[in-house]
């Protein structure tokens, strides 16, 4: 492998790492509201976000990937670039498995945490807000980094529907022209690693930490 | 600009549609299978096995874990057929959809056998269970159970993601629909119809087991003991 392959393969590495940002900025934004419209007290918002956690999660990214490709040409918006047609996929995606991570995270707040907001005379949002949030945002960081790996290699579904040009792609088209796929999706293999890895031990060593901080 | 949607110009081809189903649960079917059996075999490897069994095993859970499925199957199949070792597209994709689930499937597995309590353990070995007894009766039946629904969303995942093989030429429901966007030039209308036909089909699957969970683990629940 020449430089000038090894830079082509980074620069897909800094596409992959690129939408993996995007994606998570905007997922963690959706995936909140998400969160919170499953402990509303009302049916309807509850039912709503329990729908649409059901039908992403039965749906295949590269399904999502498609309708976010073509979709946005027939409501009149020609010319989606590939990125953002990219980052809106992964953001519909991650959100239903972030939203439904949350959840988990709001509701393992102890229950007399609900009660003694309420019993200060807090209001809803005072109460989520100032009390309940707070504890389920130290619940959550090691589930939210470890999904981050999944948001990371999920991103290499953009390089099939999409074409986005990012690590997978990349390193398919250098396979293309040169047929050594030991070596080139080899090297893309380690550049995931390298990103991917750092998170899970990351996530990994949060989670003991915690486990013991509640023991 | 208004969009005339014409689904009946897509949903002429219904034939390949299914076809590809087939073909999508066919694949999810078998890697399912071999995925479980060797996942649990991983597990058990990698929770009661030697050091070096354990640094191998979860060496391999890491690395495929903190890959992307489309470069390992990328890595195997154009891999394997640059090396002169050929064989059908649909076995290149099971096989390396096999090597993925297996890696999820330990790893659940192995937190299902980590949550038995030590004191059951040793409360089998004083009831006079031999070693596999224990084993079976009271660590890796009881710690499936457990891990059901863990195993069961991801075995769902699977089956979704099957469409990702496709890259490598497989005919499955994503891969067919290649041909028919093809065919008609309507991009949208077939995703739309992709979308309807995957939800069937994770219903469905999410139904199998929901109905296989209940079939198999009719333990002695009415004693009352919590799990």
């Amino acid at each position: 492998m020449n430089h000038e392959q090894l830079l082509y393969l980074l620069l897909g590495a800094w596409g992959t790492v690129l939408l993996s940002a995007l994606t998570f900025i905007f997922s963690a934004l959706l995936g909140l509201s998400i969160a919170l419209m499953r402990v509303s007290d009302h049916p309807l918002v509850r039912g709503g976000a329990f729908g649409y956690i059901n039908i992403i999660q039965g749906t295949p990214l590269l399904v999502i990937m498609g309708i976010c490709f073509y979709g946005p040409s027939i409501l009149g918006f020609s010319d989606t670039s590939p990125l953002f047609a990219a980052v809106l996929a992964l953001t519909v995606h991650a959100a239903a498995f972030l939203g439904e991570i949350w959840r988990g995270c709001i509701e393992s707040v102890p229950k007399n945490q609900w009660e003694a907001a309420e019993c200060l005379g807090l209001n809803r949002i005072q109460r989520m807000f100032k009390v309940i949030l707070p504890q389920a945002f130290k619940i959550a960081v090691p589930p939210t980094v470890g999904f981050m790996v999944q948001i990371v290699k999920n991103t290499s579904f953009a390089s099939l529907v999409i074409g986005f040009a990012e690590l997978s792609y990349n390193a398919k088209i250098l396979n293309n022209s040169t047929f050594k796929p030991f070596l080139y999706f080899g090297a893309a293999a380690v550049l995931y690693f390298l990103i991917c890895y750092p998170l899970s031990w990351f996530s990994l060593r949060l989670e003991r930490k915690l486990t013991v901080a509640r023991s | 600009m208004t969009y005339q949607f014409d689904f009946s110009a897509v949903l002429q081809y219904w034939p390949l549609f299914l076809q590809g189903a087939e073909t999508t649960l066919v694949m999810s079917f078998w890697s399912t299978l071999a995925g479980f059996v060797m996942g649990v075999a991983c597990a058990i490897a990698r929770s009661s096995g030697g050091p070096l069994t354990r640094r191998i095993v979860g060496g391999y859970v890491e690395v495929i874990r903190n890959t992307p499925l489309i470069i390992q199957s990328y890595f195997l199949i154009f891999g394997l057929s640059s090396v002169g070792l050929t064989m059908s597209i649909l076995a290149g994709a099971i096989l390396a959809l096999v090597i993925n689930i297996t890696a999820y499937t330990c790893e659940i597995v192995r937190a299902g056998i980590e949550s038995v309590p030590r004191s059951q353990r040793e409360a089998g070995e004083c009831l006079g269970l031999s070693p596999l007894q224990v084993y079976w009766h009271v660590i890796l039946v009881p710690a499936l159970e457990r891990v059901y629904p863990a195993l069961t969303s991801q075995f769902v995942l699977l089956m979704l993601v099957t469409s990702l093989l496709s890259a490598v030429g497989t005919e499955d429901l994503f891969g067919i629909s290649g041909n028919v966007q093809a065919l008609t030039f309507r991009n949208f209308e077939v995703f739309i119809v992709l979308w309807v036909v995957y939800l069937a089909m994770s219903a469905l699957v999410r139904g199998a087991f929901a109905l296989a969970g209940k079939a198999l683990f009719v333990r002695k629940r009415r004693l009352g003991t919590p799990l």
